[in-house]
């Protein structure tokens, strides 16, 4: 069997994934440790890895028509640096894992990891974040709510391979992001909220909100966001518990190693309920 | 797969299977011992080396990964002035006590003073949040790297 392929170039990679069952890595920070079997030995994987976290079309941040086009192959560190990407943004990516790991994990790997406590996710679930999924015959477009399809599954087809990430190139009027873990950085959240509204007038004109870690996938309703929309800011404040309460039966942790279900439902609605108080101060 | 990369300045040509971990081929195949494995799982950090002047965690690299690529241990950084101006301040700050941590730590001090000579505690305190220690407490490690910081400027 074919241990592994180290494609030139992008074209390479989908022709090589359209002849061969593989399994794309990036940075490894994921598969490695999934692999993982022990002291001093190997991982183990079962197809023919597919290197791709060195192709040089997978690792530009291009703006373009007021949007960001992010390569999947771009480091966590890189995108932390950069300054195309929203502040708000990297500081999520900024409490991941550590520099050591970060000089290596990619946003696509992030992605197609599809965890629901993976740290890049409720961000780009909040701008509605499209991901460009290559083959060697065609090209697709969807957005990354559809893309992950439960904890760990997506849509990628085996001749697929995720090659931009695209979000809008707009700042928030208010942004907000809380990460809940045992320390600082490092470990990956127990609960994670992000936030983003645009005011106008003393009107609320946009509002974004996510939760991370507390469902099979990262919670989002446009349904309840819009209930919010065009609501004077004064009006806010005496409608938090009526939002907590329509957000409560869509946060559905679990218990696990990291937290208790319990806790992770009060620390999420706390979160947003803070969130919504701030809007209105 | 044949692998090309340069370790500690000189260049090697191996061959290996692409999923070996960067981590073994240090300690197996060049017997650089001072990369140690902690937990294999990216966590401690006692693995970390540099690769293209950055601090990475070896256990988590497949050889696949490391083509083209420069990577320094403690046994290539020990032979700089700068690696003389850690170990006088880790020693004189009291930095190191029972050592499985310390080549991890001191590689990613490197790192981080190579992209900020100058840091803060704060900017100390996140570069080595992937270091764990289970003897010093850290604050002797944070006061040996500003002493480092100190030491050595201009040479960073
Ligand atoms: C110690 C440690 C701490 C961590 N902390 C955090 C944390 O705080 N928050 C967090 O969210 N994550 C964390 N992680 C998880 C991990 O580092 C991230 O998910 C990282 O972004 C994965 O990127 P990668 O390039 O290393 O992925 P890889 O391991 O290379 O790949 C991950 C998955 O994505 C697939 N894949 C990768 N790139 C592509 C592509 N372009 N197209 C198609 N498929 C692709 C792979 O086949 C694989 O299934 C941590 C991991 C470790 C080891
Ligand atoms: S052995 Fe690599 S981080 Fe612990
Ligand atoms: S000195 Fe013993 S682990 Fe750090």
């Amino acid at each position: 069997m074919v241990e592994g392929f180290r494609p030139a170039d992008l074209r390479e990679a989908l022709e090589f994934r359209s002849q061969h069952p593989s399994i794309p890595i990036a940075g490894g920070t994921d598969l490695m440790v999934q692999k993982a079997r022990g002291f001093a030995l190997k991982p183990d994987f079962d197809k023919p890895l597919l290197f791709i976290g060195h192709l040089p079309d997978l690792q530009q941040i291009i703006v373009e028509n007021r949007q960001v086009h992010i390569g999947a192959g771009v480091l966590l560190s890189d995108l932390i640096k950069s300054d195309k990407i929203p502040a708000v943004f990297k500081e999520a990516i900024s409490l991941m894992a550590s520099p050591p790991s970060r000089n290596i994990a990619t946003i696509g790997g992030n992605i197609c990891n599809a965890s629901p406590a993976g740290d890049t996710l409720p961000y780009l679930y909040a701008v509605d974040a499209i991901l460009v999924l290559k083959s060697s015959q065609a090209e697709r477009k969807i957005p990354v709510g559809v893309f992950i399809t439960n904890p760990g599954k997506t849509d990628l087809a085996s001749d697929e391979i995720l090659t931009e990430i695209i979000i809008p190139d707009k700042k928030f009027g208010v942004s907000y992001y809380r990460k809940v873990g045992t320390r600082k950085g490092m470990s990956l959240s127990k609960a994670s909220f992000t936030g983003l509204a645009d005011i106008e007038n003393s009107n609320v004109t946009d509002i974004r909100i996510a939760f991370g870690s507390v469902a099979p996938t990262i919670v989002r309703s446009r349904k309840i966001e819009a209930s919010i929309i065009r609501k004077p800011v004064s009006e806010i404040k005496t409608a938090v518990p009526e939002i907590v309460k329509k957000y409560a039966p869509l946060i559905r942790p679990i218990d696990d190693a990291r937290s208790s279900a319990a806790y992770r439902k009060k620390v999420s609605l706390r979160l947003l309920e803070d969130f919504l108080r701030n809007l209105a101060s | 797969m044949k692998i090309e990369f340069v370790l500690n300045e000189k260049k090697q040509v191996i061959q290996v299977d692409p999923v070996s971990r960067l981590l073994d081929i240090l300690r197996e195949d060049f017997e650089l011992t001072s990369v140690k494995e902690g937990c294999g799982e990216g966590e401690c950090g006692a693995c970390v080396v540099l690769m293209d002047g950055k601090a990475v965690n070896s256990c988590l690299i497949p050889a696949g990964n490391i083509e083209g690529r420069h990577i320094l241990t403690l046994e290539g950084f020990c032979k700089t002035e700068r690696y003389k101006i850690i170990e006088e301040s880790f020693l004189k700050a009291g930095s190191v006590q029972c050592g499985f941590c310390t080549p991890g730590i001191v590689m990613s001090t490197e790192s981080l003073l190579r992209e900020n000579p100058q840091p803060n505690d704060n900017e100390i305190r996140d570069a080595l949040s992937g270091n764990l220690c289970r003897c010093t407490g850290y604050n002797m490690i944070f006061e040996g790297i500003k002493l480092a910081a100190e030491r050595g400027k201009g040479l960073w």
